[in-house]
């Protein structure tokens, strides 16, 4: 790639962040195929895909390099819908037990 | 009190104030727009994860050879045109034209291939006889939360790649700056964010052993 007329270490620092989603990205497929199951392996390729996403929000989207009050203001905001959102679990575990009773 | 201020009302002197983010409106905007299509996503995964948990009988599907490795392609190929359009951007901001155009123009053409890959995706499920209420396999809603998920995703990659073009287009006439260039960047940073816990969520945990 000809990157010439760029900053050396923020290609540098593109490259490295590419390269780390990559192999984050390998890592998500070895462990589809160990032999984890269920919760241990969501809880695994979530842990995974939050770091990959943590990385390119920051680096790719440049949030890093913006004022602390535009991360403050977005990302608390937007994990607290998610959690939030959390709260549907035991309901879907309730139509999963009803099921099992219904045969 | 100052001109400026005397000329449109001292009252609305506060309308001038310094933005808080110090970023232009435009970007502040498709940042919103990106948490607000964030929310959207996480609300059709979780969706997906409640029908999941409750269905004894969800499919597992996914074979190596096609699904996962094709898979593992369109994510090379995404992240790949992140890449990309870092360094158009780069580009850019520097000024130089017809680089930003080379990596613009190879950032929609790795967009382009992986809208390919995952049409070729859906055909071949189709031709298992996935559809949107029935399947072989199980719990028949797996097709309608797999096609609504990635539908949803392809759409976004799709509108990128059309978006991607307008703005090139505008940009090599000189109509708009780099800061258009980076406000679409970051849309495009975004999908490939989406796509990091798509291939998880709906490939990876519903593998084939």
């Amino acid at each position: 790639m000809n990157t010439a007329g760029q900053p050396k270490s923020q290609v540098q620092r593109y490259l490295v962040i590419y390269l780390f989603l990559l192999a984050l990205a390998g890592v998500q497929f070895i462990f589809a195929y160990q032999h984890a199951e269920g919760v241990q392996l969501l809880v695994r390729m979530l842990a995974v895909a939050a770091v990959q996403a943590g990385l390119a929000v920051m680096y790719f989207m440049h949030l890093a390099d913006e004022r602390r009050s535009l991360f403050l203001t977005l990302i608390p905001a937007t994990i607290f819908v998610l959690l939030m959102m959390n709260m549907i679990w035991s309901d879907s575990f309730r139509l999963l037990h009803f099921r099992l009773l219904a045969k | 009190m100052s001109e400026s201020n005397l000329s449109m009302g001292a009252g609305h002197a506060a309308v001038m104030e310094e933005s808080p983010y110090a970023i232009p409106s435009r970007k502040l905007t498709m940042w919103l727009f990106i948490i607000s299509d964030a929310v959207t996503f996480g609300a059709l995964l979780f969706a997906y994860g409640y029908v999941r948990t409750a269905s004894p009988d969800w499919p597992e599907p996914f074979k190596f050879n096609p699904s996962i490795l094709n898979v593992m392609i369109m994510t090379f190929i995404l992240v790949t045109s992140s890449l990309t359009m870092l360094l158009a951007v780069d580009a850019a901001k520097n000024g130089d034209k017809p680089k930003t155009m080379r990596w613009l123009g190879l950032t929609m053409l790795l967009g382009t291939i992986f809208a390919g890959l995952h049409i070729r995706e859906w055909v071949g499920l189709i031709h298992e006889g996935v559809r949107l209420f029935q399947n072989p396999w199980g719990a028949p809603l797996f097709g309608a939360t797999f096609f609504s998920i990635t539908g949803l995703h392809l759409l976004h990659v799709i509108s990128g790649v059309v978006a991607l073009s307008v703005i090139a287009r505008g940009f090599a006439r000189g109509r708009l700056t780099a800061g258009h260039v980076e406000t679409v960047g970051l849309y495009w940073h975004f999908v490939d964010v989406v796509w990091m816990f798509v291939v998880p969520l709906v490939y990876l945990v519903n593998v084939a052993r």
